[in-house]
């Protein structure tokens, strides 16, 4: 028995004393950079990437739109970051991505070996003062905006040919597939309510393709989806006129107004729509949607590092992004990939970053009481 | 048609391609044998190697991965009683039953020629459909889809075991726990107590590996046999397993015929089809006595169905860009970053490309296979191995493909709460099969009876598929009482009705349960109407029978095959140590995991397990434990995967 308890206590300790002694050995070199040391900077040359690991958080399940983001840029940062650090792509979905953002807030270090992606997704339950959430985007500052739009059309079977009919229909009892009130569907849910249309949610589905199925199945007779799904999917349901283009939501230009998106440019804006039935572009109900609008598509996809990061790391970052950007093959596949918008840095960033973050205590509140109204949400 | 399906085998025959093709089976292989992992591991260590690579050989590398894993899925399910994937839970059944009888290279022989011929199967209705399939896909709207979740329960008829009441209970509990988080109607979640870790629900991974890998674990450890229990290996086990096959090869056709259309329906997910081609397999045969408990057949049904489904999940995947099953998303993601779109073009300027995703899939399923063969033979050794020595390599897998599945601590301490229970429903006679479809399809069933309600009201019940559904599941629940149902302890359950036993811990694990059922109750009141009308009504349904049942235990019903303790029952000595001590041991693993982190608790519990349990020599105990420690550290590396850190 004594004898037993020698063996297992000797080769724990010399087993944990290797395990250690390596983890140890292999921490060697590195500047652990914190809040408090970030004066220090000087100790920030360029090659600080080189023989690192760079591990970019995506809240998202492996597969989805915001981990194909991800994994298509990745290899094209290692390519272009001076020092060409290894990116590693790391999915931790749940909770409509709270968890991964979550887990994000918990551990990162201002040292730029960190970064989270974020969606629309993720601004929504923030923006709407979700309990669960931990992440506070005033903390953190982009190093990449990724825009991307939506578009909303619907069946022939309605017998309007364009949004300016839209009128028409307003008494037409519809449903639209969504995957739940809190998700990105609150804004196309939130704009069929401006127009007064009368479109009832029916929640459950899970992701925008399923809803698209349910259109073509001809459950639903109105639906939207994001530019690149549009795109490959509902275009050519457009081309043999089973589905009618009713409006996008628009883009932000750099000045962060509305504009027609590049995507789509014979299609009008949602604004241009609600402008021309008559009502205005101004006043809460305006505003509210601007707001999230932005939130949602304007900033569809953020890339963010902690505020505290050190410029000089940023800047090898952004410096990275924008050789990425003039990368033949880069400009070769992208469309294909991800679409026709462009990963913005700089000050376009910051912008987008802005708007898509920051919303009116009163819009907020309208957005809440609009929510409880409509689905007896308590938030 | 023809010249195009030649062009493309061609294409990938040639010797630009042909060698990717190999590299993802290959791939595919490693990954699938390690459990609960799938494609998702693999693919992030593909992507590195897929840009710069010409279309044909990306995709044939992309479907040799996600074509084979439910192939090599088979080796933990059948050794280990472990489900090496979400559709390979019913394998385990008869597969493991098998392998403890010492027959595990006749249950793999006849696995891997199952799955080799359901792949081709689906291939094959692939190459035929893809191009006419758009409409019938269609054809499944969420009243449809509905009914097939229904259908999916009334398998549950088969399965329930000797106690009737038992299988419903057992059922609706999977119901419920599958119903734990937000609900599909309106966002409300259920039962979650501010438990941040409940919002998304209890994985299915977990729950999977829980009930069916832990209880045998569990047993084997209190045994402390080999897996062949003593058996003698059978010599010629593996031309057995192949004339198997060719027996049943009626059986494999249509388990592979089921296995297509429940995957090429999008919306359905590959979990629930080895079940329904069990359910099959078992009401359609004469002699039910052996299932559960060693019988071929029911290693074939799921086999072919597995594989087969891949082919049918492509569908959807390539034609509506809608994956059909957990690896089809990654399938997709990897086909977006090639840069090829999927959707309608699939079908018509982007045809050839289609042929090569289908001919990939059918060679990569004979290589797969084919491979797996060969090694079915040396692997079945395993079975032999004195259990201590192998007990802490399973622990640490399962531990390990749990954390995967959420990547939160709280991952290990589910698995063990779940263990728990799938050790006592194991030593009541609580069907577990039942249990984990009810879990599966709790989901589906309430959002697709949600949407159907809201979209088609009363008329629902007048669509024609609709129809056609609930004749089936009525023929299925006719077929699935007669003759009786699958029971894994039937005999002792039979000689326990001549006993006189105890009942006090049954009566404390059935109340755990009436309590469980009625917070839910309570619980789904505080929701709204329809967040809350699902568990409710479930609860509500479960309450006579938890009644009925708590009636035959305090009149002392000996006779009723309700009453039931294997603990009681079985021969006194077949088990070396208390019930609990497996439970220890794994909890402490895990609480080491939580202070220290998973690799430095991972490496006391190896030390001191082979130490006090197997009586391990220094030498082999350092051998051993730096063998499972340098696999986790590899294996975690190159797949880039997270193992728990501790506080320290």
């Amino acid at each position: 028995m004594n004898n037993k308890f020698v063996q297992s206590i000797v080769l724990s300790v010399l087993f944990l004393v290797a395990f250690f002694g390596y983890q140890f050995y292999s921490n060697i070199g590195n500047i652990e950079i914190t809040a408090d040391n970030k004066g220090s900077s000087s100790l920030i040359t360029d090659d600080y990437f080189k023989n690192k690991t760079i591990q970019w958080v995506i809240p998202f399940k492996e597969g989805g739109g915001g981990d194909t983001w991800a994994r298509f840029n990745a290899p094209f940062f290692t390519d272009h970051i001076e020092g060409n650090p290894v990116i590693i792509v790391s999915n931790i979905p749940g909770g409509g991505s709270i968890k991964g953002a979550n887990y994000f807030a918990d551990n990162v270090k201002p040292d730029g070996l960190m970064l989270l992606g974020t969606s629309g997704t993720t601004q929504m339950p923030y923006l709407l003062d979700d309990p669960r959430v931990r992440y506070d985007y005033q903390d953190y500052q982009p190093v990449m905006a990724y825009p991307t739009g939506g578009v909303v059309y619907c069946s022939p079977s309605l017998g309007i040919k364009d949004a300016s009919e839209i009128s028409k229909i307003k008494d037409v009892p519809l449903k639209y597939a969504s995957q739940g009130p809190t998700s990105l569907d609150l804004v196309p849910m939130f704009s069929f309510d401006l127009l007064e249309m009368k479109v009832q949610a029916v929640f459950g589905f899970r992701g925008r393709g399923a809803g698209r199925l349910a259109f073509e199945r001809g459950e639903v007779l109105i639906d939207y989806q994001t530019s690149s799904a549009y795109l490959k999917n509902v275009v050519p349901l457009v081309e043999s006129g089973e589905a009618i283009p009713l409006f996008s939501f628009g883009a932000l230009n750099n000045q962060g107004e509305l504009i027609r998106d590049p995507s789509f440019p014979d299609l009008p804006h949602f604004g241009e729509v609600y402008a021309q039935l008559g009502y205005d572009l101004q006043g809460i109900k305006w505003d509210t949607w601007f707001a999230f609008m932005s939130a949602g598509f304007g900033g569809m996809k953020l890339l963010l590092t902690p505020k505290e990061t050190p410029d000089e790391i940023v800047k090898l970052l952004q410096d990275g992004i924008v050789g990425m950007k003039s990368d033949a093959k880069y400009k070769e596949t992208k469309v294909k990939a991800l679409g026709l918008y462009e990963q913005v840095v700089g000050s376009g960033a910051d912008k987008i970053f802005e708007l898509a973050t920051n919303v009116d205590q009163e819009e907020k509140q309208y957005m809440k009481n609009w929510l409880r109204e409509k689905f007896q949400l308590n938030i | 048609m023809l010249d195009l399906v030649l062009q493309a085998f061609q294409t990938l025959f040639s010797p630009e391609n042909f060698p990717f093709l190999v590299m993802g089976v290959l791939l595919g292989l490693v990954i699938g044998v390690f459990p609960g992992l799938g494609g998702i591991a693999g693919l992030s260590l593909l992507l590195p190697f897929i840009y710069g690579m010409d279309e044909v050989s990306a995709l044939a590398t992309l479907v040799g991965l996600v074509a084979v894993i439910p192939t090599s899925a088979t080796f933990t399910s059948v050794l280990m009683g472990i489900p090496g994937s979400s559709s390979s839970q019913a394998t385990v059944l008869d597969g493991f039953a098998l392998a403890k009888k010492g027959q595990a290279s006749r249950a793999l022989a006849a696995a891997f020629s199952s799955s080799l011929f359901g792949g081709l199967f689906g291939a094959l209705i692939l190459t035929f459909f893809v191009q006419i399939a758009r409409p019938m896909i269609l054809l499944f709207g969420s009243a449809e889809l509905f009914m097939l979740a229904i259908f999916g329960i009334s398998m549950v008829g088969s399965l329930s075991g000797k106690s009737v009441i038992k299988g419903v209970i057992a059922c609706g509990l999977g119901l419920l726990i599958g119903s734990i988080g937000a609900a599909p109607a309106t966002g409300e979640y259920r039962m979650v107590f501010g438990i941040n870790y409940l919002y998304d629900g209890i994985p299915l991974v977990i729950v999977a590996l829980s009930i069916f890998a832990f209880p045998e674990i569990s047993e084997l450890f209190r045994k402390d046999t080999a897996i062949a229990e003593g058996a003698k290996l059978d010599k010629g086990g593996w031309f057995v397993g192949i004339k198997d096959l060719l027996k049943n090869k009626w059986l494999a056709l249509r388990c592979s015929g089921i296995g297509t259309i429940v995957g090429a329906i999008p919306g359905m997910g590959g979990s629930v089809v080895d079940w329904i081609a069990y359910g099959h397999v078992v009401q359609t045969s004469s002699d039910k006595s052996q299932f559960g408990k060693g019988d071929i057949r029911g290693v074939i049904a799921p086999e072919s169905a597995n594989n087969a489904k891949e082919g049918g999940a492509l569908m959807p995947t390539l034609l509506f860009g809608i994956p059909g099953s957990g690896s089809m998303a990654v399938f997709l993601g990897g086909m977006v970053l090639i840069g090829i779109e999927a959707g309608p073009s699939m079908v018509t300027k982007d045809i050839d490309l289609t042929y090569t995703i289908i001919w990939s899939l059918a060679i990569a399923n004979v290589l797969g296979a084919g491979l797996s063969l060969l090694l079915a033979g040396p692997i079945s050794q395993l079975t032999r191995i004195k259990f201590s020595l192998l007990a802490p390599f399973m622990i640490m897998v399962i531990s390990f493909a749990a954390f995967q599945a959420t990547k939160d601590i709280a991952d290990l301490w589910v698995l063990l709460i779940f263990g728990m229970l799938g050790i006592f429903m194991k030593r009541f006679g609580w069907s577990r099969p039942a249990f984990l479809i009810g879990f599966v399809l709790a989901t589906q069933a309430e959002s697709y009876l949600n949407m159907s309600v809201q979209f088609y009201g009363f008329n629902m019940f007048f669509r024609p598929g609709v129809i056609v559904i609930l004749i089936l599941t009525l023929l299925s629940i006719y077929f699935s009482r007669r003759g009786g149902s699958v029971d894994e302890n039937a005999e002792l359950i039979e000689k326990g009705l001549k006993q006189k036993i105890k009942l006090a811990p049954q009566i404390l694990f059935a109340s755990v349960i009436g309590i469980f059922i009625i917070i839910n109750l309570w619980d789904s009141i505080q929701q709204s109407f329809l967040g809350g009308v699902f568990p409710m009504a479930i609860s509500i349904v479960l309450l006579p029978f938890i009644a009925l049942l708590f009636y035959y235990y305090l009149n002392d019903r000996q006779e009723r095959p309700e009453i039931f303790d294997t603990e009681l029952v079985a021969e006194p000595g077949t088990f070396k140590s208390a019930w609990y001590e497996p439970l220890v041991w794994v909890g402490g693993l895990y609480l080491l995991s939580v202070i220290l982190g998973f690799i430095p608790a991972i490496i006391l519990f190896f030390v001191f397990f082979f130490t006090f349990k197997a009586n391990t020599s220094w030498l082999q105990t350092a051998l051993l434990t730096f063998g499972g420690v340098a696999l986790l550290m590899i294996f975690s590396h190159f797949l880039n995967l997270e193992l728990p850190q501790g506080l320290i």
